[in-house]
């Protein structure tokens, strides 16, 4: 009698709580997508909007990282994700790019402390709960980043000369330096604005 | 009459720049004569850049045949900026950055990090164009 008590009491638990995750990632995809938040007082271009990553404000990240490509922000990926990019800089995606040792532990701690798991804002959440623990090393491996972009065809973007990867953030969401990745400030060069 | 002066005056401006992209490229290539290297041979630079030691991977195979125009990295097809210091100057301004990008191109260009004297000539090559 005892252990038939147990047992349904774990199960009962293993299915909230599996409904809950699910819950909790389709109430960041649906929820909060551009949601005003006046007062948050965050200034965006596209009117007051709260941010759905937190932006980058720290001049070295954007300087190191963002000479080279977009400055993803640290709050798209867990901390592990960041560690393992880089603990393997001298093969990043098929180009060295190392540090020296003093820099590399700045950009290291900045990034532990602002990634998605240690966060609260916007989307982070809703990023983690997608990855059941797994860390990829590339934003667009992440089931959430792929889950929002399903619906875009290879022409819109890897077959379009003026984008070519999903890498370049900036290209399509016109909002992107200052973490608003809103689906209607999206602009797909030569495709023009994205209706679903 | 009026020609010789506008002409005078275009030499000395293009040699004083000229100089002045050349002259930031010594200041760094001083970092590694103090170091104990030099002197620096065009030769050996020119020879460096253009060898196919490692993975069958040569400089210009991302900075282009003509150090005057950019380039695209063979892999990630990123934009490089053209090599010549009278096109870049502001590359060889910062010698953190020299040095930051000395370690990274050296290792997967040729598998193994430059010495100072390979940098000395390397940069003796570049400062040329």
């Amino acid at each position: 009698m005892k252990y038939w008590v147990i047992g349904a009491l774990i199960v009962t638990t293993g299915i909230a709580a599996s409904g809950l995750a699910i819950g909790g990632e389709y109430e960041h995809e649906y929820g909060e997508r551009g949601e005003r938040g006046e007062h948050e007082g965050y200034g965006y271009r596209y009117g007051f909007r709260r941010p759905d990553v937190a932006p980058v404000k720290y001049a070295l990240y954007q300087q190191e990282c963002g000479s080279c490509h977009f400055a993803y922000q640290p709050g798209l990926l867990p901390a592990a994700s960041w560690w393992k990019l880089m603990d393997g800089l001298d093969d990043h995606f098929g180009e060295n790019a190392e540090l020296d040792a003093d820099t590399g532990k700045q950009l290291r701690d900045y990034l532990t402390a602002n990634a998605a798991d240690h966060v609260s804002t916007g989307r982070s959440p809703g990023i983690v709960n997608s990855l059941r623990g797994s860390a990829p090393l590339r934003i667009t491996d992440t089931l959430y980043f792929r889950r929002q972009h399903s619906e875009i065809p290879a022409r819109m973007v890897k077959n379009n000369p003026q984008v070519g990867s999903f890498s370049r953030c900036d290209v399509c969401h016109a909002g992107a330096d200052e973490g608003s990745y809103d689906e209607d400030s999206v602009r797909i060069p030569g495709m023009g604005r994205w209706e679903d | 009459m009026m020609k010789i002066p506008v002409l005078i005056t275009a030499l000395l401006v293009g040699a004083t720049s000229v100089g002045l992209h050349a002259e930031s490229v010594t200041e760094v290539q001083n970092t590694y004569l103090a170091r104990g290297a030099g002197p620096f041979v065009y030769d050996s630079g020119e020879s460096l850049w253009n060898s196919r030691i490692y993975k069958e991977r040569r400089c210009p195979d991302c900075h282009g045949p003509d150090l005057s125009q950019s380039g695209e990295h063979k892999r990630t097809h990123k934009p490089i900026e053209a090599m010549a210091p009278s096109v870049t100057p502001a590359r060889y301004t910062d010698v953190r950055k020299v040095e930051k990008w000395f370690k990274r191109n050296c290792k997967w260009t040729l598998g193994r990090e430059c010495t100072a004297q390979e940098k000395g000539d390397l940069l003796e090559y570049l400062k040329r164009f």
